[in-house]
């Protein structure tokens, strides 16, 4: 249910507070999306969607930090 | 970056797993509460690669299967009216009432429809003005917004044939209500990382502090998950109950505030009955009497929710994870997919479907 995916943002179509939409590009698939709630996204950012709304744009520095730290996890004997 | 892929990979997945068993040094238990949550751990195995000394399990994380079966029967006796179309999420419609599904009210001759967003239901309403449309409004705080949106499109819109069915419920309160059952035995939980992404995080603070319990902000792919659960075991090796945040490329501290700014023009909160865990203060969300021209429950007002009734389904257990699905002397013989007792059975984020779909025994299948 709160299944919600990646998409990256091709174009932004309308613009005021309702009616921001715009195309996101999924793997292979491209939808009209509501854009309302994330009205910080540009075209080229990846957000991510949950029943035909964009409910958050998705900040690369911050998932490059989070692949760095596991990547600093060491391999460790088992305990 | 495409933040799918990066998530997946294997070999990082089992050192994560191997960190996990060199900090882990006696028995926790560590509760999700997201149904994809659920789902992706049974169907990566996430709990097999633990030690066998930390037991995840599965809370109330799916909103379909935390529907409370009176609400079905409402939804079925709204869509039963000649003049009705009545619209919900593909997942609720196989989902039990006390009496039918709303399928078996579609296929009694019911307008039913299954849509992929609230606006379609919005849509749906402004291109057939002479019916009604209702839309059964279900989720957590991540859905909450979209219906809060369908709404307003509503009202801007000038819609007069609109109505929500509203059913959403809120985390926290449900944590709390699980935390404060003296047989509890949740030590440590994994917040659900899409409700987060809304809502934020701001209310799990008290609650950490209050019952002394970790909670991390865990996304869905098997390495958001792996960590989140390393980063709670640390915690509560280490005897901290602190909120950290593992999903932060999608979750900032106040979540969303331009979706929440629209849940709090439309909703108020109120109290709210859960499938197996009864009614729960301050766990619901009703539309503002200034909205109370879309909502179904004024526009409608002979339909009662009728109380929960007992039946032979253990879902209420299995969503407060006191016992597991297999543990169900009916999962998988009486109880499947296609033809479920409870809601757990029924959407793929519920647990006992879970298990069906990547758990059966092979004698079973």
């Amino acid at each position: 249910m709160c299944l919600a995916i990646p998409g990256q943002v091709l174009s932004i179509d309308a613009s005021g507070t309702l009616a921001r939409e715009g195309s996101v590009a999924f793997a292979g698939v491209t939808k009209r999306i509501s854009l309302a709630f994330v009205p910080d996204a540009a075209i080229g950012d990846f957000v991510i969607v949950h029943a035909g709304f964009a409910i958050a744009r998705l900040d690369q520095d911050e998932a490059a930090r989070t692949l760095a730290m596991l990547e600093a996890v060491p391999p460790e004997a088992r305990a | 970056m495409r933040y799918v892929d990066e998530f997946r990979d294997p070999d990082a997945a089992r050192r994560v797993a191997d960190a996990i068993a060199a900090t882990v040094t006696r028995a926790w238990t560590i509760m999700e509460i997201c149904g994809g949550q659920t789902h992706a751990i049974v169907r990566y195995g996430i709990d097999r690669m633990l030690p066998g000394m930390l037991s995840l399990v599965h809370g109330p994380g799916c909103p379909v299967c935390v529907t409370p079966p009176g609400i079905i029967d409402a939804a079925c006796a709204i869509a039963s009216r000649p003049e009705v179309t009545l619209c919900t999420f593909g997942d609720m419609l196989r989902v039990p009432g006390h009496e039918q599904s709303l399928l078996a009210a579609r296929t009694g001759g019911a307008d039913v429809r299954m849509v992929y967003s609230p606006l379609d239901a919005v849509e749906l309403a402004r291109e057939n003005p002479e019916r009604e449309v209702v839309f059964l409004a279900i989720g957590f705080e991540t859905t909450a917004p979209t219906s809060a949106m369908a709404v307003l499109q509503a009202e801007r819109k000038g819609l007069a044939n609109f109505s929500l069915l509203s059913s959403h419920v809120l985390v926290p309160p449900a944590m709390r209500q699980l935390l404060g059952d003296p047989t509890n035995r949740v030590q440590g939980f994994l917040a659900a990382g899409h409700v987060c992404a809304v809502a934020g995080y701001r209310d799990y603070h008290a609650i950490a502090r209050q019952f002394r319990i970790p909670i991390v902000v865990t996304g869905f792919e098997p390495l958001d998950i792996l960590q989140g659960i390393l980063l709670c075991v640390r915690q509560l090796e280490e005897n901290r109950a602190d909120v950290e945040n593992q999903y932060r490329r999608a979750v900032r501290h106040d979540g969303n505030r331009t979706a929440r700014a629209a849940v709090g023009q439309v909703f108020e909160v109120q109290g709210q009955a859960w499938r197996g865990m009864g009614r729960i203060e301050d766990s619901g969300l009703a539309l503002r009497s200034r909205f109370a021209r879309f909502d179904a429950f004024k526009r409608f007002p002979e339909v009662r929710v009728p109380t929960e009734r007992q039946t032979p389904c253990i879902s209420g257990e299995v969503l407060r994870g006191v016992r597991k699905p297999d543990e169900c002397p009916m999962f998988g013989k009486l109880c499947t997919p296609e033809h479920p007792l409870g809601a757990t059975m029924v959407s793929s984020e519920g647990a006992c479907a879970a298990y069906y779909r990547y758990r059966r025994a092979p004698e079973a299948a």
